[in-house]
């Protein structure tokens, strides 16, 4: 045909061979993604440069590039580690501390349960847990509506969830599964927080623990079981049984084959697991703006209460902003590699 | 990695020594239930106790009064308020007039879900839960659209239900396409496409309530960097945050810039499983890009992308940041979400509303996400491995 003439055309469509693309694909390929790449980045890089600018430079109007359109300078930064200090190190360390010890817990407790779930047979009555249910109800009703202290409501439900065991509960036959416990732990991700939060306001309000480190570390790590759960329960699922039979043999007890054994070949799951439940608290915004007002506040709402004074200052924020960023990111470069595994193989089976 | 060669065999486990043996022999013995009770002991009394105490709360009158609150039984007069009553703007929206046509997809829809119903009656797997589940789904999902219909018309506005619900599918449609376009895009043999996965991945670890500002920077029309474009086409008086569709739009625009990243990451470690071999012969034979997809790429990966999608579903009817920070719910209630709406009643003490609307919120997910899950998601992966 005419090849020829369109000679040059045709090699900048067609690939050279059927594994690799033309160079006109590749040409638009690169494209979308360095687009993305900018919309990406672009974002990041603004925040960055304001937090290097005077208010006067934000003010003016947009100006893009440092020591060309403007002198960067740290009065922003000096402003928020100097002249604030501790009103901004305490948010800081608050957030630190709360997700570092709420990931450790929801890691460390969601994890035996996950073990638990793919090593054990688990069969409790189907009535036993609609027995639990309706006891619970009875329990709040109890200590909202009668006004009974709630100790002695709990103490009441208790026994009586015990004498429905021990009696009536054993006539009822029919069991709920594994999967059954593992979807009913999974579901309470289904559960808005604004749902669970006002009671949860009220219960720590009286325990005296509102504003408090305990009281957001035990709500985030309770919030975010059931992910961990869903994704380690995979990971356990492939480790190979007759490692832990040997041991067995051996006389390990269980606690020591889960510390000895199973944790470290889980290491891949562990990391990805860890750092996506850690930034999840670390961002968390919603559970704090009830649970937290002074003591115990951390950086997002920090950060959300800078537009309340003067208007918007937005080289301090950008500051906040930037310095909430970095730790994230340093994390996730250390234990990139096992993202995108870790994340994969809960949701390919789950 | 493989086992650490000490433990392999078992004997560098050191065996219960005789110190605290009665205590840890009893732990060993029960392990079963010492693993798993802290987890299921947090979610009871962390999510079960106070689910059912907001149930209360839901159905009852909160008050302050001095020198304490009265709670007092309404039964559902809250929820009454809130569908019928004086809080029916907030939740539901004010009621514009069907148009023909709107009436006609209506009957189409009714018509499709009866169908629907009588088929899985006729069908030899008839049972009454699945049957009874199926009403629900439909009679939700009917309702839906008529208010979402009814809002969007002359004379209505969107209450916080409607624009939850456009947050969610607007939104994770828009992040599945992208997220997908570019996993598509990276998964190609091409240099430096680790980098782009590494720039691609950070949003997602952005603080939201800082990309809210961040965004909020960026639009600014005097002092953001898009500032020159916007005077060059006289855009210099109006704001985005004055209109009520610019304002979700931009709500719309940072959540999905948070979550393309989560989308991205999963799918493409799903095309990385993607065989190889038959893609190629599939070349081979000549097949184009579009059928290869059709064909080999999409049903591999189909059971992934119903997961992500459901769990960002999950994830995006609790969308709060955004609105929060980006437009403060405004202009008047445009941009408010549900979690928002909520969130607002418990300011003002109102926490009889508050608790209903979470519960209208967790009814709304609960149906939404458990149907998608049951009838989509459930029915892609069959397809997948029959």
């Amino acid at each position: 045909m005419n090849g020829k003439r369109n000679g040059s055309l045709r090699r900048l469509l067609e690939p050279k061979d059927v594994n690799s693309m033309s160079p006109a694909g590749k040409m638009v390929t690169y494209g979308l993604l360095a687009f993305w790449a900018a919309v990406v980045l672009f974002p990041l890089y603004w925040v960055l440069i304001t937090s290097l600018k005077l208010p006067i430079h934000v003010n003016d109007g947009p100006l893009y590039i440092p020591f060309i359109d403007f002198m960067p300078s740290l009065h922003a930064w000096e402003y928020i580690f100097f002249e604030l200090g501790n009103d901004t190190l305490r948010p800081y360390l608050n957030s630190i501390v709360i997700a570092f010890f709420s990931t450790v817990l929801a890691v460390g407790i969601g994890s035996m349960a996950a073990y638990a779930l793919v090593r054990f047979q688990y069969r409790p009555r189907f009535a036993s847990v609609i027995a639990f249910l309706l006891i619970l109800a009875v329990v709040v009703w109890m200590t909202i509506a009668v006004d009974l202290h709630w100790s002695l409501s709990v103490a009441i439900g208790l026994a009586l969830f015990f004498l429905f065991l021990n009696t009536l509960g054993k006539r009822f036959q029919t069991r709920v599964g594994n999967d059954d416990i593992l979807f009913w732990i999974i579901s309470q991700r289904i559960l808005p927080p604004v749902v669970a939060v006002l009671p949860i306001y009220v219960m720590f309000q009286q325990m005296r623990l509102l504003d408090t480190h305990i009281a957001l570390i035990v709500t985030y790590m309770t919030v975010n079981l059931p992910i961990v759960v869903w994704l380690m329960r995979d990971f356990f699922a492939s480790i190979p049984m007759d490692l832990e039979e040997s041991a067995q043999i051996d006389g390990a007890s269980r606690f020591q084959i889960l510390l000895g054994i199973i944790m470290p070949l889980a290491k891949p799951g562990l990391a990805a697991t860890s750092l996506f439940v850690l930034i999840l608290s670390w961002n968390e915004y919603l559970l704090a703006l009830f649970l937290s007002t002074a003591d115990a506040q951390t950086m997002p709402l920090l950060v959300a209460a800078q537009n309340a004074t003067r208007g918007p200052q937005w080289w301090y924020m950008s500051v906040l902003i930037v310095i909430m960023i970095v730790p994230v990111i340093v994390m996730a470069g250390i234990l990139q590699r096992f993202i995108a595994r870790g994340l994969l193989i809960g949701a390919v089976k789950g | 990695m493989g086992p650490p060669a000490g433990v392999a065999g078992g004997r560098e486990i050191r065996r219960p020594k005789g110190r605290s043996s009665g205590m840890s022999l009893w732990v060993d013995r029960n392990a079963q239930n010492v693993l798993i009770l802290p987890a299921v002991l947090m979610i009871l009394a962390f999510s079960i106790f106070p689910l059912l105490m907001s149930l209360y709360l839901s159905l009852s009158r909160f008050r302050l009064v001095k020198g304490g609150y009265d709670l007092r039984f309404v039964g559902l007069r809250n929820f009454k308020k809130l569908v019928l009553g004086s809080e029916q703007y907030h939740l539901l929206g004010t009621f514009g007039q069907l148009t023909f046509w709107e009436w006609g997809l209506m009957a189409l829809v009714v018509g499709f879900f009866a169908h629907w119903l009588y088929r899985f009656a006729t069908s030899g797997r008839f049972w009454i839960f699945g049957f009874i589940g199926r009403v629900v789904t439909a009679v939700v999902l009917t309702g839906l659209l008529l208010l979402c219909l009814l809002v969007i018309n002359q004379g209505g506005f969107p209450g916080t239900l409607v624009v939850t619900m456009f947050y969610v599918l607007a939104g994770v449609a828009v992040q599945f396409t992208i997220g997908l376009s570019l996993a598509v895009l990276c998964a190609q043999p091409i240099p430096f496409r680790n980098w782009f996965r590494l720039i691609f991945f950070v949003p997602m670890m952005v603080t939201p309530v800082g990309i809210a500002y961040a965004f909020r920077m960026l639009t600014d029309l005097s002092i953001g960097p898009f500032a020159p474009i916007w005077r060059a086409l006289g855009f210099t008086n109006v704001s985005w945050a004055a209109d009520p569709w610019s304002a979700r739009m931009m709500v719309l625009t940072g959540e999905s810039w948070q979550w393309i990243p989560f989308m991205f990451i999963v799918l493409l470690a799903a095309l990385e499983n993607v065989p190889r071999e038959q893609v190629e012969s599939a070349k081979l034979d000549g097949a184009g890009e579009w059928r290869i997809f059709r064909d080999i790429t999409w049903p591999t990966i189909a059971p992934v992308a119903a997961t992500v999608v459901l769990i960002r579903m999950i994830e995006a009817f609790k969308i709060i940041d955004f609105p929060n920070i980006l437009t403060n719910g405004g202009p008047g209630i445009a941009t408010e979400s549900l979690t928002l709406h909520a969130f607002i009643a418990w300011r003002t003490q109102d926490l009889g509303i508050s608790a209903a609307v979470g519960y209208t919120l967790l009814f709304v997910t609960a149906v939404t996400c458990v149907s998608f899950f049951n009838f989509v998601g459930r029915r892609l992966r069959e397809r997948t491995e029959g």
